[in-house]
């Protein structure tokens, strides 16, 4: 008699995890829905509006990959920010002072990622220091590397890397959903390639994460370091990628952000960290480890961006709304996040 | 031999060893410019028709005070809860554009009057400061939230809400009384005489009653403290609550020192700062034992470093390189792994002495 029951017990506790990102899905439809309707005449019905929901969170979109990788082993990474800030600086410094052509200084950028990747996951893996210190200097490190190659604001023009410029501004246009300007012209809606990026990140580390021993890793050590050990995990090794693996995907995000604004700044993706950190937790990744999922983490991506994308069509609002907007949907869901977990112990 | 080793292991160890490292740098850098060795414990009065004390030691105290109090609150959140208050900085803006903007009353962006009474507005302040404390606090203690997310909420929209409170201005109070919290009363300057209060009324607080106790407990095991009859939630509520009003309170001073509300310049990156100063001060991020003079010395530690950088010639733009470097130094040299390592190493030397001894006799 006892099987049946606890069978029971299992699909309940998958399903309240089931049930959030259900949850984070509805309300992203509801949202753009609910925002169609009401800014039709404001354009906010345009496929184009989609797609630019898109292109200008490609860059988010591969950081928070690179957050919920992080989280899932138990841990935290704020230094993603800064990070995203020094990659978009040695690329326009790089193209722009050193005559590095655009694959040069791509590659460069990520074998600073990588590096900032093993030097911060091998503190917290192997010297088990706290990810939250270990990425705090990480984050005090890169945002003073940046002003260190230039306090000056860059640019990456056409006449500094064709190549990149080319790339970065390259459209793939679809062939339906145009909408007809004033002179009658059809214009059709376009993305660009920092987005095919993007999804293509998310696409591989929701492979990753479902169907690789690396993968499954990273949820053992998650749900309890202990047990993962005792199963023959190599529990420091799977940590340290994690960092690796986060930093490397905010890397190819820190990319994206400079192919989407083609500049760099000592305040360039000021608070970008946090932004992740909400779109993960949004999307029903727990900061405790072991539950989670990119997709989730997407949606959460895509809450954000519609909420930005929202008050700046209504153009009414004071720019601090999508500040606490966005706080408070974050209260939300952690708030639900917790009455969950209590019932889930309950039922336990 | 173990006089030294008992010093070596006391937990203001590592803290006192910052001081000395940050004190014996100037004193060199001051020796190799050609002045004199003292010249960095040199306090003097300034030649102004009401002369203040000025010296490097005092703007060091002065400019310190804020993230010294923040200290004291993030300490006991810490201690208790095993997680930190990420939005202390968020809290000490919106409660300075609270403060000056009941201050300047009908909403204007620049005011010399004051439209209420002083105490009027920093109460204002510090009751603002005491609710995002009770927030945080209600959804860490009552709902079981990890502090970091619960705390990331305030983290962002504090400011935001802040700014909405300014309505997108900056608020100027350009008034002497008003002026005087951030400035000088009689010779010295105020932020360390509410620093010193703060920290005062808090060791009193910690050391006569069981408060302190009560939070180590807590923090070591929420659990066992709740079956041995304490109200661990209520603990872990009141040190958020704290928590926020040392928030509070640091952004009253904060904006009296520039007599304006700038909300996006009041507290920035002061949860880091106040974070650092628990971590320096030996104190572990894990919550359990804490040791709150540890955590005002790193906090003062923090400051000293800053103020050396700049005496040296390092712009404010690349000194988190530094102040990163230091960091991994700290954490590296305090990581359980690499004490173990070192434990080893001089268990092994004993161990080969006492050989030897024995070889000999």
């Amino acid at each position: 008699m006892k099987k049946p029951a606890n069978a029971l017990k299992e699909r309940r506790q998958m399903n309240s995890n089931t049930l959030l990102l259900l949850i984070t899905i509805a309300l992203f439809f509801v949202m753009y829905i609910a925002g169609m309707i009401i800014y039709t005449d404001k354009g906010f019905s345009t496929v184009q509006t989609l797609c630019n929901l898109f292109v200008n969170n490609a860059a988010l979109i591969c950081v928070a990959c690179g957050m919920t990788v992080v989280m899932l082993t138990g841990g935290i990474d704020i230094s993603v920010g800064s990070l995203v800030a020094l990659d978009c600086m040695v690329l326009c410094y790089g193209m722009a002072n050193w005559n590095l052509s655009a694959p040069v200084a791509i590659l460069l950028v990520l074998v600073i990622g990588i590096v900032m990747g093993v030097v911060q996951g091998f503190l917290v893996g192997y010297l088990e220091i706290q990810p939250f210190i270990v990425s705090m200097a990480g984050m005090f490190f890169a945002r003073g590397m940046v002003s260190v190659i230039s306090t000056d604001q860059l640019s990456i023009t056409a006449d500094i890397n064709q190549a990149f410029y080319n790339f970065a501004n390259a459209r793939i246009t679809f062939p339906f959903g145009a909408t007809i300007n004033r002179q009658g012209v059809a214009i059709y809606p376009y993305i660009r390639l920092g987005v095919v990026i993007a999804l293509a990140v998310l696409i591989i580390t929701f492979l990753i994460l479902r169907y690789t021993k690396f993968g499954r890793g990273l949820y053992a050590v998650g749900g309890s370091e202990q047990s993962a050990a005792m199963m023959g995990l190599n529990v420091k090794r799977t940590k340290m990628m994690a960092y690796v693996t986060c930093s490397l995907l905010t890397t190819i995000g820190g990319i994206c952000f400079c192919m989407n604004g083609l500049m760099a700044s000592t305040t360039t993706a000021d608070g970008f960290e946090m932004d992740a950190i909400s779109s993960a937790v949004i999307g029903g990744t727990l900061l405790t480890g072991g539950v989670g999922n990119v997709i989730g983490s997407f949606f959460g991506v895509l809450i954000n961006g519609t909420i930005n994308a929202l008050v700046q069509t209504d153009g009414r609002l004071a720019s601090s709304w999508p500040n606490i907007l966005t706080a408070a949907l974050l209260c939300v869901f952690i708030v639900l996040q917790s009455i969950f977990a209590k019932i889930k112990e309950k039922s336990k | 031999m173990s006089k030294l080793k008992k010093f070596t292991q006391n937990q203001l160890f590592m803290p006192i060893v910052c001081v000395v490292l940050v004190l014996l740098i100037n004193v060199v850098y001051d020796v190799a410019q050609g002045r004199p060795f003292y010249e960095f414990f040199r306090i003097y009065l300034s030649d102004a028709a009401e002369p203040v004390l000025q010296g490097r030691l005092i703007s060091i105290l002065n400019r310190g005070s804020e993230v010294a109090i923040l200290a004291i609150g993030m300490t006991l959140v810490v201690s208790a809860s095993a997680g930190t208050d990420i939005s202390v900085g968020s809290v000490m803006s919106l409660c300075a554009c609270v403060c000056c903007t009941v201050l300047a009353g009908d909403m204007a962006p620049q005011t010399t009057e004051l439209a209420v009474p002083l105490i009027v507005g920093i109460l204002a302040g510090l009751v603002v400061g005491c609710l995002c404390g009770a927030f945080n606090g209600f959804l860490v203690a009552n709902l079981n939230i990890q502090p970091m997310v619960a705390t990331l909420i305030l983290y962002s929209a504090a400011r935001a809400i802040g700014l909405l409170v300014n309505h997108d201005f900056i608020i100027y109070v350009r008034n002497d009384t008003f002026a005087v919290l951030g400035g000088y009363v009689g010779p010295v300057p105020t932020p360390i005489i509410i620093a010193a209060v703060c920290i005062v009324v808090a060791l009193l607080v910690l050391k006569k009653t069981a408060l302190g106790m009560y939070v180590q407990s807590v923090g070591i095991n929420r659990k066992a403290s709740r079956i041995a009859g304490l109200n661990s939630t209520l603990i872990i509520f009141v040190c958020y609550l704290i928590c926020g009003l040392c928030a509070g309170v640091s952004g009253v001073v904060a904006s009296s020192r520039i007599t304006s509300a700038d909300p996006a310049a009041i507290g920035l990156t002061f949860e880091m700062d106040a974070i650092l100063a628990v971590a320096i001060g030996g104190n572990s991020l894990g919550g359990g034992k804490f040791n709150l003079a540890g955590s005002i010395i790193g906090a003062y530690t923090i400051q000293a470093i800053t103020t050396t950088m700049y005496n040296l010639g390092i712009s404010s733009a690349v000194a988190p390189v530094f102040k990163a470097i230091l960091i991994i130094i700290l954490v590296v040299v305090q990581a359980p792994p690499v004490k173990a390592f070192f434990a080893r190493r001089s268990a092994a030397r004993a161990l080969n002495a006492a050989q030897k001894e024995a070889a000999s006799v």
